[in-house]
């Protein structure tokens, strides 16, 4: 008896300290969202209500709307984050299938130079990176943008999906060279339908830091034709700093087509996450 | 003979299987990183980069206007680093531990929510705690009035002695997330035999975590901290869109990252100077390697391994 009651007063506890963190956590998006439907007397004087009849106003996103273009931006940062994704899912597995499926001299040494890209930053590598950009002519285009994304996402993806490709039977592989597959096909048919669940967890991992980088853009593409979001944003906030009916609508534009597609793929993205570290 | 022209013909795969990989991965990564450590030790004379050995680094740790600079952004990136370590990650085992609870309810509500934070941009994260904490818009003192605490409020973020806490505080709040998974995943990987053994042992609830749990999850904690350490030694992005490039009050908040941007980039009338910015690349690059190599060496072959 008295265990069952201390069991559920353990449970209230862990939901208080939960809620406490969610409502933290939380919090300040659901204040500068709120406040972004507000007109800007209301914004002051009741920062913490709800925009309701009297308040609402969208004024700051037909602000940001005409002076910004953000539709450009989100184009620029989703072909950046489309292309490098898929170039480093490509590469990648193909990589992770040459050191996971053939024996050759150099295999470990290669693999270990692969993965050496895991723990050093590409950042450090940043002033030569633009003098190689400068030089080939890349600089403010999305493809230096693309080029730098895809290197950087390879190393963990390589990682990852070896690992992976170790634990895929021998047999099948075997049996699709007796059938006549080339180790292409073999490649292409067998083994990377079954590596689509690691697939999923690097396209999270690589995914979520090129949408969200503010360094590379900022050094490599600063052009007003080649601004990806996060740079767009923070170029318009800190233009309109006193427009705070500008910078919340801003704001608001940069977190909800993040939000809306974390809600919608989060199952997915946390499974990815678990089972990326369980392995 | 027909074995031999097919082994051949199967070496060849593997270079086509490896080389776009290699390629890019080289070019834009590997080269370009020894690039920068090659152009620390050049200076830049009559338009030549003339070789000058170490005298960059000399200059960097000896010369007062720049020595200064650079051991005050290492001390604070250090100081940006022990606040990662004492709240992030106790807050995300704390977390974890609660949520891997098997009774418990609405796990999953938690996870997403508390997740939020870490998808959002840098951006995002600094404007939004700047205007939050602003005393011109008053959310963070009218919050604090509410539980009666209205005299601790301050103008945080502008205040040298509290702005780099306060930002190492935003940036935990931004990525508790990250450890809060890894743990998580790391507490369900536990099998049940050892769970019900302890509790046949009668050892349940805080003993359980402490003594059986806890040295199960240390290989993740281990990897959580050299991942924190290379996160914070390399950051930049949520400093430069709160602070600016000079990380003000007067420097308080300049790490790193900050320090590399604007000698690389150059600042108000000084000139960028991709020399020195190559020899503070290469510093932190020696100690973001020193860190991991003490991981690697140290930390990683000591933690035992249990396979389950």
């Amino acid at each position: 008896m008295s265990t069952a009651r201390h069991s559920a007063g353990r449970s209230i506890a862990a939901h208080a300290i939960l809620i406490t963190y969610t409502v933290i956590a939380l919090f300040p998006v659901f204040v500068i969202v709120i406040n972004s439907f507000k007109a800007r007397k209301a914004i002051f004087r009741s920062p913490l209500e709800l925009p309701n009849s009297e308040t609402f106003s969208l004024v700051g996103y037909e602000t940001a709307l005409k002076q910004g273009d953000f539709l450009l931006y989100f184009q620029n940062s989703l072909i950046v984050t489309v292309v490098s994704l898929t170039l480093v899912l490509l590469f990648g597995a193909m990589a992770a299938f040459a050191l996971s499926e053939y024996r050759f001299r150099g295999n470990s040494l290669m693999g270990l130079y692969l993965a050496l890209g895991i723990m050093i930053p590409i950042r450090l590598g940043t002033v030569a990176i633009l003098q190689l950009m400068v030089a080939t002519g890349l600089v403010n285009t999305l493809t230096a943008l693309i080029l730098v994304y895809t290197a950087q996402g390879l190393p963990l993806a390589i990682f990852i999906l070896s690992e992976f490709m170790r634990n895929i039977s021998d047999d099948l592989k075997n049996a699709g060279r007796i059938d006549g597959l080339s180790e292409y096909r073999i490649f292409a048919r067998l083994v990377l339908p079954l590596v689509r669940p690691a697939m999923a967890t690097v396209a999270v991992f690589t995914m979520i830091p090129i949408w969200n980088d503010l360094w590379f853009p900022l050094i490599l593409a600063p052009a007003e034709q080649t601004k990806t979001i996060t740079l767009g944003s923070q170029v318009f906030i800190g233009q309109f700093v006193t427009n705070w009916n500008a910078v919340l609508a801003a704001l608001s534009l940069a977190i909800l087509p993040v939000l809306v597609l974390y809600l919608i793929f989060s199952r997915q993205l946390i499974r990815g996450i678990t089972a990326g570290a369980v392995k | 003979m027909d074995g031999e022209t097919h082994k051949r013909s199967r070496r060849w795969h593997i270079a086509v299987f490896l080389a776009p990989a290699v390629l890019v991965y080289t070019a834009i990564m590997i080269l370009p990183l020894f690039g920068t450590l090659q152009l620390a030790l050049f200076r830049e004379v009559d338009n030549e980069q003339v070789f000058v050995g170490l005298t960059n680094f000399k200059t960097l740790f000896g010369d007062p206007r720049w020595s200064d600079s650079f051991w005050n952004a290492l001390w604070n990136n250090t100081w940006f680093f022990i606040v990662h370590m004492l709240v992030q990650n106790p807050v995300g085992i704390l977390l974890a531990a609660l949520l891997s609870s098997p009774k418990l309810r609405m796990a999953a509500y938690y996870r997403t929510a508390i997740f939020i934070p870490t998808i959002l941009s840098f951006v995002i994260v600094g404007f939004a705690w700047k205007l939050i904490l602003s005393p011109l818009w008053g959310v963070a003192p009218t919050l604090l009035d509410a539980v009666g605490l209205k005299s601790l409020f301050a103008p945080w973020l502008g205040k040298e002695e509290y702005a780099l806490t306060t930002l190492s505080l935003i940036s935990v709040w931004q990525f508790v997330g990250i450890p809060m998974m890894l743990i998580y995943a790391a507490l369900l990987s536990i099998p049940d035999e050892i769970i019900e053994a302890a509790e046949c042992d009668g050892i349940t609830g805080m003993a359980q975590f402490w003594r059986i749990k806890l040295p199960l999850i240390l290989p993740s904690i281990g990897i959580i901290s050299v991942l924190t350490f290379v996160g914070n030694f390399n950051a930049f992005d949520l400093i430069y869109t709160a602070q600016g490039a000079l990380a003000g009050p007067n420097f308080s908040t300049d790490v790193l990252g900050t320090f590399l941007y604007r000698t690389f980039f150059g600042f108000q009338l000084q000139l960028g100077d991709p020399n020195m910015g190559s020899a503070i690349a290469t510093a932190m690059f020696i100690i973001i390697l020193c860190g991991v190599c003490i991981y690697l060496f140290g930390i990683q072959t000591r933690l035992r391994r249990y396979q389950f």
